[in-house]
């Protein structure tokens, strides 16, 4: 069997499971909030109207913003929080997760609940009040019932939405069937992809007819199938909820933004830690914005990031330093502003550079940046979906006066695709990148240094700062990783045919640096 | 000293459409225990309103109805309900539960213990002439005069002094009609019971009430006893819609008068 598939479906069980618990969650959640509303919706029209404005509006929100949007609502609360009653709330990984996609999940409930409340026949609710029953009464034992069947098409309708929806929860850093399609998108590992896609296809087909049964149970008023139906989500949801091997302790979890470096060194750092014997976890996909407020949240124990993005980003910072003097700054400032522990340089970097075809900028005569700039009004810029807002980019643009024809983003892998093939003449490319040597491109020099170092720098969470294990996992990694061996294990997994797996790459990674036996 | 009435009507006036026009007009009537009351009219006269005032499923603008001597709007409307039966227009039985279930409802909902509720199915079923297998079908699987059957059941089931009955009978065949307004009338002499019919069919009002009163744009026009009403009414109105009956009765005497005597030609020709 290939081994790309052997990975993932090593990887299934737990994911599915993570998927379940957080689809199972958000649905319970949406169900407990709608249905009372959708009650109170019916019987009072300014409600009804204000309601279902509100939930269709949400729904016009795309899911990627929407779960974005929880996660610095999450941060202010849990500052809020924690001065209040001493503890925060996670603003990171399943809460978030969950907020976001009962959100999404209340407008079919809600609007089948109204509709079906409403279109009970008014004959019916005369006839329940004619034999003495109470409201409750007749909610309860005529009201509910009659419109059952399209409360339940509602919550069917939400259950396929919230298990299709909860794959986006992966880039906030909730591990979901998501973490197939979004890794897999990075590293074009299709199998992966298709493996993902599958699973919550199955998953939301088994979801759905189990509701189903409960549905034609309760209108039929049969026992039997309504059974089958509960059992079967309750079997379901028991199985998620059951830990994968045994507990001890809190397992260390490394995070990771999504590209394919941060794949590698996240397994990598993993590799290193379960040699000692360690439990550990990945979040893999977070956001650049993200990650390292998760990090400092404590959501996550460690991860790479890149110095000159948290000199920029991090520290606001817009004045540059030489490369040791502004690690050695960066280091104290992080410590003393965050208590984030810096641990130290691999030994790359990756910094932002421009990159060209060769036969492009031969024939107009660019060989650096200083000389690119006059040329801009007729060149197009393609750039990753992150580079356009950076400060970085801002920098650059100032020094040099860049003006671009036209500027596009476009995920890291097809950004390669628009060089190869024209669309655009100049990138934003990674130092690191193992496509620049692998396509050929000519990287050109920031000769003003209008932008900072970026050296690979291992990052560890306040809460983590003094342990040991962690550290000592982790230091062996520091100065030991060459710009050439991390762009060739980059290119292991970016490149179009025999991709290899992160897993794998960061293998290679372990073998150049010496950490294990060939 | 004459005893209080059983139900009473005073002053009642109700509005639908902000004043502009009077579903009742001061409607003021004595209802005795043991009485069986048609209320006739046509559609709009106002007779339903006045029903449903009874069981507070309306409340009146003006004026007060009383039960018992006690005014209704000082009773909590579910226990009151309970305590009177009521027959729908329609039916209403609900389909989403059994006919032993929709039977069972006012006893389960006054929280009578299991045992009584299963024999008073039981018994009802048998009061209203169904099989008692009936009990677990649901009402879709119940022809038409089956279902009010049940719907009359169903409104028996606490042992109600009083039914309101809203056109009971209205949406069933002649035959059916005549069969289940006959057998009503027999419970409702067993039993001892007080029986408020509304009804557009003056025939219906003619052959099972005591005493019928006809109502007109909300207002009470006439009334007395079916036979008083018949021969004759000063309201040129309630003449012309007592006289119906009256009329049709003479014609179907005419008509088995006139074959009687030719069944007697041809048996002496014979």
């Amino acid at each position: 069997m290939d081994e790309r598939l052997t990975d993932a479906l090593a990887l299934l069980a737990d994911y599915t499971a993570q998927h379940v618990l957080l689809s199972a969650a958000a649905l319970g959640l949406g169900v407990a909030i709608s249905l009372p509303l959708a009650v109170l919706a019916s019987r009072h029209r300014r409600l009804r109207v204000a309601v279902l404005a509100v939930a269709s509006l949400v729904q016009t929100i795309p899911g990627l913003a929407l779960l974005a949007l929880f996660y610095p609502l999450l941060l202010g609360l849990s500052g809020l929080t924690l001065k209040l009653f001493g503890t925060g709330v996670p603003a990171l990984g399943f809460l978030p997760s969950v907020l976001a996609l009962t959100v999404y999940s209340m407008l079919p409930i809600l609007r089948n609940g109204v509709t079906g409340l409403l279109g009970v026949d008014a004959a019916y609710l005369e006839a329940a009040d004619g034999v003495g029953m109470t409201p409750r009464q007749k909610l309860l034992r005529v009201e509910l019932p009659l419109a059952a069947p399209v409360i339940m098409a509602g919550i069917r309708t939400a259950a396929v939405w919230t298990i299709g929806m909860a794959t986006l929860s992966t880039t906030v850093g909730q591990t979901s069937l998501g973490n197939f399609i979004f890794s897999g998108l990075q590293t074009e590992n299709w199998i992966s992809v298709l493996l993902g896609c599958a699973a919550v296809v199955a998953l939301a087909l088994v979801v759905d007819w189990a509701l189903g049964l409960i549905e034609a149970a309760a209108v039929g008023r049969r026992t039997a199938p309504m059974v089958t139906g509960l059992a079967a989500l309750a079997v379901g949801i028991a199985a998620a909820a059951m830990p994968v091997g045994g507990f001890h302790g809190r397992a260390y979890v490394i995070g990771a933004k999504n590209f394919s470096e941060q794949f590698i060194l996240a397994e990598l750092m993993a590799d290193r830690l379960k040699a000692t014997g360690e439990r550990v976890e990945l979040k893999q996909g977070l956001g650049s914005a993200v990650i390292f407020r998760a990090l400092a949240g404590g959501d996550i124990d460690a991860y790479v990031d890149y110095s000159g993005t948290l000199w920029t980003n991090v520290l606001r910072r817009s004045d540059l330093l030489p490369r040791e003097a502004m690690l050695g700054a960066l280091t104290a400032a992080l410590r003393e502003r965050y208590g984030v522990t810096l641990l130290g340089a691999l030994g790359f970097e990756n910094a932002y550079a421009l990159a060209m075809r060769p036969a492009r900028a031969t024939e107009a005569r660019i060989a650096t940046i200083a000389e690119l700039a006059p040329q801009t009004p007729h060149l197009k810029l393609g750039s990753d979906l992150e580079f356009l807002g950076r400060p970085e980019w801002t920098a650059l643009k100032q020094a040099y006066s860049l003006s671009f024809a036209e500027e596009k983003s476009y995920n890291p892998t097809f950004m390669y695709r628009a060089i190869v093939d024209g669309s655009v003449d100049v990138i934003s490319a990674f130092s690191s990148d193992g496509r620049i040597a692998a396509d050929n491109l000519v990287v050109l020099p920031d000769v003003k240094r209008a932008i900072p170092a970026y050296d690979a720098v291992i990052l560890i969470s306040p809460r983590r700062r003094n342990d040991e294990r962690l550290r000592a996992a982790l230091a062996p990694l520091i100065g030991a990783i060459a710009v050439e061996r991390m762009r060739q294990a980059n290119y292991m997994l970016d490149r179009d045919s025999d991709k290899a797996t992160a897993r794998d790459a960061a293998r290679f990674l372990a073998v150049g640096a010496g950490l294990v036996e060939r | 000293m004459a005893s209080a009435p059983l139900i009473e009507l005073i002053n009642l006036t109700k509005s639908f459409d902000g004043e502009r026009s009077h579903a009742l007009r001061d409607v003021t009537l004595r209802i005795d225990s043991g009485g069986f009351i048609a209320l006739v009219g046509t559609s709009g006269s106002g007779k339903t309103t006045a029903l449903k005032m009874i069981n507070r499923l309306l409340e009146p603008d003006c004026g007060e109805v009383r039960f018992e001597g006690e005014a209704v709007e000082s009773l909590d409307a579910p226990t009151l309900r309970r305590r009177i039966g009521y027959v729908f227009q329609g039916i209403g039985l609900f389909p989403h539960m059994t006919v032993g279930e929709n039977i069972a409802i006012t006893p389960q909902l006054l929280r009578w213990p299991k045992a009584d509720i299963e024999a008073r199915v039981a018994e009802l079923l048998d009061l209203v002439e169904l099989p008692r297998s009936y009990a677990a079908r649901f009402p879709h699987a119940l022809s038409g005069g089956q279902r009010q059957r049940a719907g009359v059941a169903r409104a028996m089931a606490a042992r109600p002094r009083v039914m309101l009955m809203d056109e009971p009978f209205g949406a069933l065949d002649p035959v059916t009609r005549d069969t289940l307004g006959t057998a009503y009338r027999a419970l409702h002499e067993r039993l001892g019971m007080t029986t408020v019919m509304v009804t557009h069919d003056v025939q219906e009002a003619v052959l099972l009430a005591d005493r019928i009163v006809v109502m007109s744009a909300g207002r009470i026009v006439a009334d007395d006893t079916p036979g008083a009403l018949m021969s004759g009414h000063p309201s040129a109105e309630v003449s012309a819609l007592m006289a119906m009956p009256r009329r049709q009765a003479e014609r179907i005497r005419t008509l088995l008068e006139a074959s009687h005597s030719e069944s007697l030609k041809y048996s002496a020709h014979g």
